[in-house]
């Protein structure tokens, strides 16, 4: 067994884990953080994409050792400690951007990376963003309603 | 997933000394071909050396015109650095197109290159761009590098350590992407260099390999019309659910030809 630390939505966390075991087995069964989900299990679908040190990754892709020392925010992480959800939370809210929402916490993580590294996201831009997240429910229009949506109030709130 | 034991060494130097101590030990650079390759337990290895802390690995710089790019390197910061696309925009380009943005994230120059899958993006680069490999033992030029499906000159306990591109006159890559997992099912880099126009194909064969025919019609007139008519032969091109060897043959002078139109 191998010790791991990190940051983990602003909390410092600690566990011995074996080698083998996956971030998102680390975020789902050692800290019970279930909303980030495993979908397909292969890095195709991206309902686990998380953020290790900001950056979108696909945490059944990544070893929990890998993610040591690193800072790492999952989809429980988004919303103030008031309940208020994130901009991109709420866009997909006000959208309709979820059907069943198995794929939604992947999408919303995704989503705000390519938000934070894109200035202006047009549509073929977000279609192409989101190439790593599948979503079986929607057809992804309004996810790309959503996203827009939700970049732009992302940009609006760090105006204020 | 087989367990194993784990190693995240500081330097280049000190992962080379771990694959030398323990002989069953892999490398894992950004893990997006190994973590799946383990989790099918097709591959047992007894240790991961883990390069992602070797700060002496990773970074972009510009040297002797062309461009240094350090092994542990991700593909979104190749594609969006400043160095490259002034340099090589094609390479940018190339690795802006690789996976998804999560792959693009995690995965490295030096993993991909090491691993030669034979649809993956980055060798089509090495070669056609007559880059030179380097290791912690040597310098090996891109020529003398893929030997086959996911063979390579590497020998045991060598490990990358950074990839240089010298800068060509004009560069294009363009590749028909399988749609669902996006390698390449052909991908093919075109290049005009001061020694003569290099072409690399890559998802079309066991790994990249260059195609004469291609340099020989582009080495006549660098242009699109020149690419759409030159005759690829599809003896031993790959032949499988995603594409046909004869629909393959037929792509890579059509990719040709694009990638000739986006080098302007």
């Amino acid at each position: 067994m191998l010790t791991v630390s990190m940051t983990v939505n602003g909390i410092a966390v600690s566990a011995d884990v074996e080698a083998r075991t996956l971030l998102v087995q680390f975020l789902r069964e050692k800290l019970g953080l279930t909303g980030t989900h495993i979908g397909c299990d292969t890095s195709q679908c991206g309902a686990c994409v998380v953020h290790l040190n900001g950056k979108s990754v696909k945490s059944c892709t990544t070893l929990a050792v890998q993610a040591n020392g690193a800072a790492v925010t999952t989809i429980e992480g988004l919303a103030a400690a008031d309940g208020t959800l994130h901009p991109m939370q709420e866009a997909f809210r006000d959208n309709h951007g979820l059907q069943c929402g198995f794929c939604t916490p992947g999408m919303v993580m995704s989503a705000i990376d390519l938000a934070q590294s894109h200035a202006d996201l047009s549509e073929a831009e977000i279609r192409e963003g989101l190439e790593g997240n599948m979503c079986r429910c929607t057809g992804y229009h309004n996810i790309v309603k959503a996203v827009k949506a939700g970049a732009q109030a992302m940009t609006a709130a760090m105006r204020r | 997933m087989y367990d194993f034991g784990y190693h995240r060494p500081d330097t280049a130097a000190d992962a080379a000394s771990l694959l030398t101590k323990n002989g069953e030990a892999k490398v894992v650079a950004g893990g997006m071909t190994l973590i799946p390759t383990l989790k099918q337990r097709l591959a047992q290895p007894s240790d991961l050396v883990d390069l992602g802390g070797a700060a002496d690995l990773k970074g972009i710089k510009i040297e002797g015109g062309g461009i240094t790019i350090g092994a542990m390197t991700t593909h979104a910061e190749v594609a969006r650095s400043g160095d490259v696309q002034k340099t090589i925009l094609a390479l940018a380009v190339l690795a802006g197109g690789i996976g998804d943005p999560q792959v693009r994230n995690r995965g490295t120059i030096g993993g991909s290159v090491a691993n030669s899958d034979p649809g993956a993006d980055y060798p089509a680069a090495v070669l056609g761009l007559g880059a030179k490999i380097r290791t912690n033992k040597r310098e090996i030029a891109a020529d003398n590098f893929f030997k086959g499906m996911f063979e390579t000159a590497l020998q045991d306990g060598e490990i990358i350590t950074a990839i240089h591109f010298p800068k060509p006159e004009k560069a294009g890559y363009c590749k028909h992407p399988n749609p669902a997992s996006r390698y390449a099912i052909v991908g093919v880099l075109v290049a005009k260099t001061a020694s003569g126009v290099r072409v690399a194909v890559t998802g079309a064969g066991p790994c990249a390999f260059r195609s004469k025919e291609l340099e020989v019609a582009l080495g006549g007139s660098f242009s699109a019309d020149a690419a759409k008519g030159a005759k690829i032969k599809s003896d031993g091109l790959n032949n499988d659910l995603h594409a046909t060897a004869a629909y393959r043959a037929h792509l890579v002078s059509v990719m040709a030809a694009r990638a000739v139109a986006a080098a302007g």
